[in-house]
């Protein structure tokens, strides 16, 4: 965003400090609250980078695509069969070797759900541009056929994906815990996020789907074949969320096929918050979620899910398109 | 005098709406077409279905004696058409800066814009200038309308197919509209362009096409038409002969 | 007669018309024509989801509003019924009149605020919010163990005359085709059978009638309704608020029929993706799909996994097909049959025989 610094709307920005600073005398214990904040700090950054993509999805193409969940569950599944296949490096006790082991994990699963990606796009939303009430529909059905095309290939029952040796445990800040996975996804996150940043604002591809965004007939109308921006996005967008997979696999250590399902709920809350097609709008929306989903669920176990839900309405009766509304829609 | 674009016998359709009924309209090349006529009369349809926004259901559209009536729309602006719509299209939550490079097709970073033409625009709108940074949301309407003629000429283009860009703009800012669309002309640009204000269309077209209910009623020249009060009245309306 | 019963909504078309007589009088004498526990089962599930599906295609079909939501209602008739018969001292008709008015009043309650919710956010924020409730739902009921029985569920007594203890006469009935058990079963099927025929010939009146139009107006096209003076709102939250009274129903119809109840019953998914695709396959805003499409994707679950059993038997050696082809991927079928549906069978069965149809008039009219 290259809004004047006078002009940049910093209010949302604040309810995620707010939030935080509002539990804290809920919790009452100052190292408590220290391992609730990081925990709900690294849930926010995995679900932003799930959610990342299916905003600018949203946004660019106009695409509601409810099947976004089996890319989540397919990068995570991946990750399993890669990581059971470098047992040397994963139960090492050496973080280098661990993340040599790590990183082509990541890269895999992200690489496979981003061909499905294109095969999503080409063979399940091609056809039904435009078509709002279909594209749910059929977004749907493809997100059955994925999870249970993954009970074909690695089972109907969920499989077990350990930390890698280094990465467990927790450092100790006088009386709080913070686990090191947590602050390793936090660090992953925010580069995810500094990453797609740079591309909106500093590129010309990034300008392309910030315009597309708003306006995606005038794109056309300048000469660009937005067609191939959309394929792009949703590639980008679909690998993003089987990263994201990864990440939420390693951070629940385990995996089920009904992973992308059960995530799915919680990315579309988040982008509610956010403003289809915002992405800071979508790192808030995360970072709120992911704080409230630890804050009650060390309160109040039982209503954890609920709470979100009362966020998300909470914030549409402020804003009812989301904080950062994207304009000319 | 070869003509750049032509229109034969083009229907469209939108839904169930049959909006042109056969239009049939020539644009000499390096000249200034004006296309007129009252509101509903298809002059944006028109320009829509050049533009392969809306798709002719009917007809050819032919633009430098290529076919173009089933081409995308990139592909005919990529032929060398740039479009200002009536709704001009602006990004607002973009720059003015990040508007004008969007445009600059053949441009990676601002440091390929051609900079004379850039000073050029910049003496004949100088408010692209002073809100070069700020989003482009934050114009007024007149702004706006600025950008929107900026981004078509940041460029040079083979045609310019522009919507009503007089509307809302201060008398010293359409002089100097027309004083960049007459310099366009001479620097080899093919212009069409509708307008409801019939006096800044007379200082400006050569040729005239007049449209109403989906098809072309009159076509000739500028000079012709500007002479002819009578006709003027019977093709535009009384009303028209009074914006001044 | 038969055009005021069904409301002028008539079936416009030789073959739907003989296939819905087929079907009614099917399911009309099925105890009879089918004897035995199964089929009487699977006729009771396929009149359970007709009046489950009629209600979700008022919403959907005719009011163009997609709502996740729908099984929630559902479950909150059948978890109304089964608390309260699990809890009454005496499963008797007072405590299920209880049951019945207590779920309907919470679906009222929920759905006009759902209804009213509508309208601050656009139909694509609707959808994910009714997603986002009724997953919180299952949850909740799930969690509320004393309450709800949680993953266990309740199994609970009905009154007399429905359970199957309850004999109208002691010897079986002996018909050629087999013996029938004249039981409360056979009462409970009957009374499901008068209240869902009651519910659909009723959703049919609501879509037919001056309001229901307005609906179709507003599904075709919002801002024009508006424009006409309609409050958009008022109609759609209507039409929310019947649509899930409907399900309620359906739900304690199905608690009575089960007499048990637990998360997966009524609640789960599957079950609305379930009523996503029948509605899909019979067609529509045609309320008629609704009752094709139950039958036909009843049927098709309780015969096409015992096929896929089959068939994953018969490919043994060849790698992969056999896990592609068991009946515990059903799903995997069911999602394909469902995408193969919306691009090439949009308009479903109904729509299909009735464009046939129209064909056929239009020939003869040349």
């Amino acid at each position: 965003m290259t809004l004047l610094k006078a002009d940049f709307d910093w209010k949302p920005l604040a309810l995620v400090p707010a939030l935080a600073l509002i539990a804290l005398p809920a919790v009452g214990s100052g190292s408590t609250w220290i391992t609730l904040t990081v925990a709900g700090l690294a849930m926010g950054m995995i679900i932003f980078i799930i959610a990342s993509g299916l905003t600018l999805v949203f946004g660019l193409m106009d695409v509601l695509n409810f099947g976004h969940g089996v890319f989540i569950a397919l990068g995570a599944f991946v990750a399993t069969t890669v990581l059971a296949s470098m047992t040397s490096y994963t139960q090492a006790d050496s973080l280098w070797l661990n993340l040599m082991a790590l990183l082509p994990a990541m890269l895999v699963a992200m690489a496979v759900a981003g061909a499905l990606g294109w095969v999503f796009e080409r063979l399940i939303i091609r056809p039904v541009y435009g078509m709002h009430l279909k594209q749910i529909l059929i977004t749907m059905g493809g997100m059955i056929i994925g999870e249970e095309m993954i009970k074909v290939i690695w089972g109907p029952g969920q499989i077990a994906l350990p930390l890698p040796e280094s990465l467990r445990g927790s450092f100790i800040f006088g009386d709080a815990a913070v686990e090191k996975y947590r602050l390793l996804a936090v660090l992953v996150g925010a580069a995810v996020f500094a990453a797609m940043v740079w591309t909106l604002n500093r590129t010309k591809v990034g300008l392309l789907v910030r315009a597309g965004v708003q306006d995606r007939e005038m794109v056309e109308s300048l000469g660009y074949r937005i067609r191939q921006l959309f394929i792009g996005v949703f590639v980008v967008g679909s690998a993003l969320a089987g990263l994201g997979g990864v990440m939420w696999g390693l951070y629940q250590q385990t995996v089920l096929p009904q992973m992308g399902a059960q995530v799915n709920v919680l990315i579309f809350i988040v982008i509610i918050i956010g403003g289809l097609g915002s992405t800071t709008g979508a790192l808030i929306g995360a970072l709120l979620v992911g704080l409230m989903a630890n804050y009650t669920g060390f309160l109040a176990p039982k209503v954890a899910l609920f709470s979100n839900i009362a966020l998300m309405v909470a914030i549409l009766l402020w804003r009812p398109q989301g904080v950062y509304p994207v304009t000319n829609r | 005098m070869s003509n750049l674009l032509t229109l034969s016998g083009v229907h469209t359709h939108i839904g169930a709406y049959h909006i042109l009924h056969g239009v049939d309209l020539v644009v000499p090349a390096n000249q200034l077409t004006m296309l007129l006529g009252r509101n509903g009369a298809g002059k944006t349809t028109t320009l829509r279905t050049i533009m392969g926004l809306w798709h002719a259901s009917q007809g050819t559209v032919t633009l430098d004696g290529v076919d173009i009536t089933k081409q995308p729309t990139p592909d005919t602006v990529q032929s060398g058409v740039a479009y200002v719509p009536e709704s001009m299209g602006i990004f607002s939550d973009l720059s003015v800066r990040e508007n004008m490079l969007l445009a600059a097709r053949g441009a990676r970073t601002l440091d390929d814009i051609d900079t004379t033409r850039l000073e050029w625009i910049f003496g004949l709108f100088p408010a692209i200038k002073k809100f070069w940074l700020h989003p482009a949301g934050k114009l007024s309407g007149g702004q706006k309308q600025m950008l929107a003629v900026s981004r078509a000429i940041v460029e040079p283009r083979k045609l310019l197919l522009i919507d009503e860009p007089s509307k809302g703009l201060a008398p010293a800012i359409i002089q100097n509209m027309i004083a960049a669309f007459r310099e366009l002309k001479a620097a080899q640009t093919t212009i069409l362009l509708v307008e409801q204000n019939f006096n800044f269309a007379r200082q400006l077209g050569d040729s005239v096409a007049v449209m109403d209910d989906g098809r072309v009623v009159h076509s000739g020249s500028m000079a012709e038409l500007a002479a002819d009060e009578a006709m003027q009245s019977r093709l535009l309306g009384l009303s028209l002969g009074s914006h001044q | 007669m038969m055009s005021r019963l069904l409301s002028n909504d008539l079936p416009r078309s030789r073959w739907l018309t003989a296939l819905l007589v087929v079907l009614f009088l099917g399911l009309l004498f099925a105890p009879f024509l089918f004897p035995g526990v199964k089929a009487l089962n699977v006729a009771a599930k396929v009149l359970i989801f007709v009046a489950l599906v009629a209600s979700f295609d008022l919403l959907l079909g005719y009011t163009g509003i997609v709502s996740f939501a729908h099984t929630m209602f559902f479950g909150i008739g059948a978890y109304g019924v089964a608390i309260s018969l699990n809890s009454a001292e005496q499963a008797g008709w007072g405590a299920l009149a209880v049951g019945v008015f207590c779920a309907l009043l919470i679906s009222l309650l929920l759905s006009l605020l759902i209804g009213l919710f509508s309208l601050r956010v656009k139909a694509i924020f609707f959808a994910m919010i009714t997603l986002a409730v009724a997953s919180a739902f299952l949850t909740l009921a799930s969690q509320l163990s004393d309450f709800t029985g949680g993953e266990d569920g309740l199994s609970f007594r009905v009154p007399e005359l429905l359970s199957p203890g309850f004999m109208l006469r002691e010897t079986p009935l002996v018909t050629p085709l087999g013996e029938v058990d004249l039981n409360g079963r056979l009462i409970t099927y009957y009374l499901i059978f008068v209240a869902v025929t009651a519910i659909f010939l009723t959703i049919l009146r609501i879509v037919n009638s001056p309001f229901g139009r307005v609906l179709q107006a507003i599904r075709e096209n919002d801002f024009r309704a508006e424009a006409l003076g309609y409050r958009t709102v008022v109609y759609r939250t209507l039409s929310n608020v019947l649509s899930a009274s409907f399900a309620t129903l359906a739900g304690c119809l199905l608690a009575i029929w089960l007499r048990y109840q637990g998360p997966d019953t009524s609640l789960s998914f599957e079950i609305m993706l379930d009523i996503l695709l029948i509605v899909v396959i019979g067609g529509m805003g045609t309320l008629y799909g609704a009752l094709i499409g139950s039958v036909i994707f009843v049927l098709a679950q309780s015969y096409l996994q015992d096929l896929l059993r089959v068939a994953g038997t018969a490919t043994e050696g060849i790698p992969l097909l056999p896990a592609l082809l068991t009946p515990d991927r059903w799903l995997l079928w069911l999602g394909v049959l469902f995408v193969l549906s919306v691009y090439y069978f949009p308009t479903g069965v109904v729509g299909k025989l009735r464009e046939r149809a129209a064909l056929v008039r239009l020939k003869g009219l040349k």
